[in-house]
C-alpha cells in the first residue's frame, strides 16, 4: 500500500485495508477482552510486538514460512475461541497472540520484501494493531450488559466460518 | 471568519492537498475485492428458500429466548460455512435440494408450533440443515472475485438474515404477536412445501 506519506504511514494503511490481517487483529482483539484485563494488558504487548519481529524475520527470510492456508486457520481458531467464550488463562491468549502476530507479521514482512519496500512499514503496521488491539479489547472488557458480550460473540462465530470458507477456497486452489 | 474559524479551514484545505498530492495505491494489488463482497451480499439473498430458512432461524431463536436466541444464529453461520467448506473440497452432499426445502418445511414448523425442544435438539437441526445450505450456496464465487471477500459477504448478508428474523421475532412478547409469528412459520413451512414439491419433481 502506497500513501505518498512514507513507509509508517504505509504500514499504517495497509492494516486497514488488508483484511485478512485486519480480521484476525479484531478476532484476537475481542478474544483478549473477553478473557478480562489481565489477558488484554497481555495481548496488547505481545501481539504488535510479535508481529513486528515475525515482519522482521520474514523480511530477512523473503520466503514464505507456512502454506497459505495457516492464514485461514488463524481466523478458525482465533474465532472459533470467541465464539465459545470460555474462560481461558491469559498466557494461553498472550500465547496466541504471538503465534497469531509472528505468523501474519512474516507473511507481511515477505510480502514488503518482495515489493522492495521498506521495513519500516512493519513500525507502521505494529503501532496499528497496538492502537486497534487497546481500543477494542478495552471496549470489550468495559462490556457489562450480557446481551454485547453476545454480540462479540456473534463476531466471533462470523470470523470462524468466513475462515471456514477460506479455508475451503485455499486448499481447493480457488482463493 | 474567527481565528478557530480559519485555523479549520486551514486544517481541511491541508487534508485535501495532502490527498491530492498522494500517490495512487498501486502496491499490494488487491483485485475483485469490492465486486466478491458484493457477491457474497447478494448471494444469500437472491434465492426465497434461502431467506426464508435463515429468517425462521431467527424467528425461532426469539421465540425460544435466551440462550437459544443466540446459540441457533451463531450455531447456524459457522456450521453453513462447513457446509461450503465441505463443497469446496469437492464432498458430495446428496439431496441438497431436497434438503434446503426441507429446512423451509421443519423451521416453518417448529415456529408455527412454538417448539420448545431441549436447546442441543434445536442447535442440532438448525446445524443439520445449514450444512445444505452452505453446500449449495457457500461456494459460488464468480472469476476473478476475492474468495475472503466472498466469504466476508456470504456470512454478513446469513447474518443480518438471522437479526432481522430476531428483531421481528421480538413480538413475540404480545399476545397478538406471538399468533402472528406462528402464522408466519405456517406461511415458511407452507412455502417449504412448494419448494420441496419442486425438488421432487
Amino acid at each position: 500500500m502506497t500513501t505518498g506519506l512514507g513507509p509508517v504511514y504505509d504500514g499504517i494503511s495497509h492494516l486497514f485495508l488488508t483484511f485478512d490481517d485486519l480480521i484476525p487483529v479484531l478476532a484476537m482483539a475481542v478474544l483478549a477482552g473477553l478473557n478480562g484485563p489481565a489477558a488484554g494488558r497481555r495481548v496488547l504487548v505481545a501481539l504488535p510486538f510479535a508481529w513486528f519481529a515475525g515482519g522482521l524475520a520474514g523480511f530477512a527470510a523473503r520466503a514464505p514460512l507456512l502454506p497459505p492456508w495457516v492464514t485461514a486457520l488463524s481466523f478458525i481458531v482465533v474465532g472459533g475461541l470467541a465464539a465459545m467464550d470460555r474462560r481461558l488463562a491469559p498466557n494461553f491468549v498472550a500465547g496466541l497472540a504471538l503465534a497469531l502476530g509472528l505468523v501474519h507479521g512474516w507473511l507481511n514482512g515477505d510480502g514488503i520484501a518482495s515489493a522492495g519496500r521498506e521495513a519500516m512499514g512493519l513500525v507502521g503496521i505494529g503501532g496499528a494493531i497496538f492502537v486497534l488491539t487497546a481500543l477494542i479489547s478495552a471496549f470489550i472488557v468495559s462490556l457489562r450488559r450480557p446481551w454485547t458480550r453476545v454480540v462479540a460473540r456473534v463476531a466471533g462465530s462470523w470470523t470462524a466460518a468466513i475462515g471456514l470458507l477460506l479455508l475451503g477456497w485455499t486448499l481447493s486452489g480457488r482463493g | 471568519m474567527t481565528g478557530r474559524g480559519r485555523r479549520y479551514s486551514l486544517r481541511i484545505g491541508l487534508a485535501g492537498a495532502a490527498l491530492l498530492v498522494a500517490s495512487p495505491a498501486w502496491a499490494h494489488v488487491q483485485q475483485g475485492q469490492a465486486a466478491g463482497f458484493l457477491a457474497g451480499l447478494r448471494h444469500p439473498v437472491s434465492g426465497p428458500d434461502h431467506i426464508l430458512a435463515m429468517v425462521a432461524v431467527g424467528l425461532w431463536g426469539a421465540q425460544l429466548g435466551a440462550p437459544g436466541i443466540w446459540l441457533l444464529p451463531v450455531t447456524f453461520p459457522v456450521v453453513m460455512a462447513f457446509g461450503g467448506f465441505l463443497g469446496l473440497l469437492g464432498v458430495a452432499l446428496p439431496g441438497v435440494e431436497l434438503g434446503i426445502a426441507a429446512s423451509g418445511v421443519l423451521l416453518g414448523a417448529m415456529v408455527a408450533r412454538e417448539a420448545r425442544p431441549p436447546l442441543w435438539v434445536a442447535a442440532a437441526l438448525v446445524a443439520f440443515f445449514a450444512v445444505f445450505h452452505g453446500h449449495a450456496h457457500g461456494t459460488e464465487l464468480p472469476p476473478g472475485q476475492s474468495a475472503l471477500m466472498y466469504s466476508v459477504g456470504f456470512v454478513t448478508a446469513t447474518g443480518a438474515l438471522h437479526g432481522l428474523g430476531i428483531a421481528i421475532g421480538e413480538i413475540h412478547r404480545w399476545e397478538w404477536g406471538r399468533w402472528a409469528l406462528r402464522v408466519a412459520g405456517l406461511g415458511v413451512a407452507g412455502a417449504g412445501v412448494f419448494f420441496l414439491w419442486g425438488a421432487v419433481r
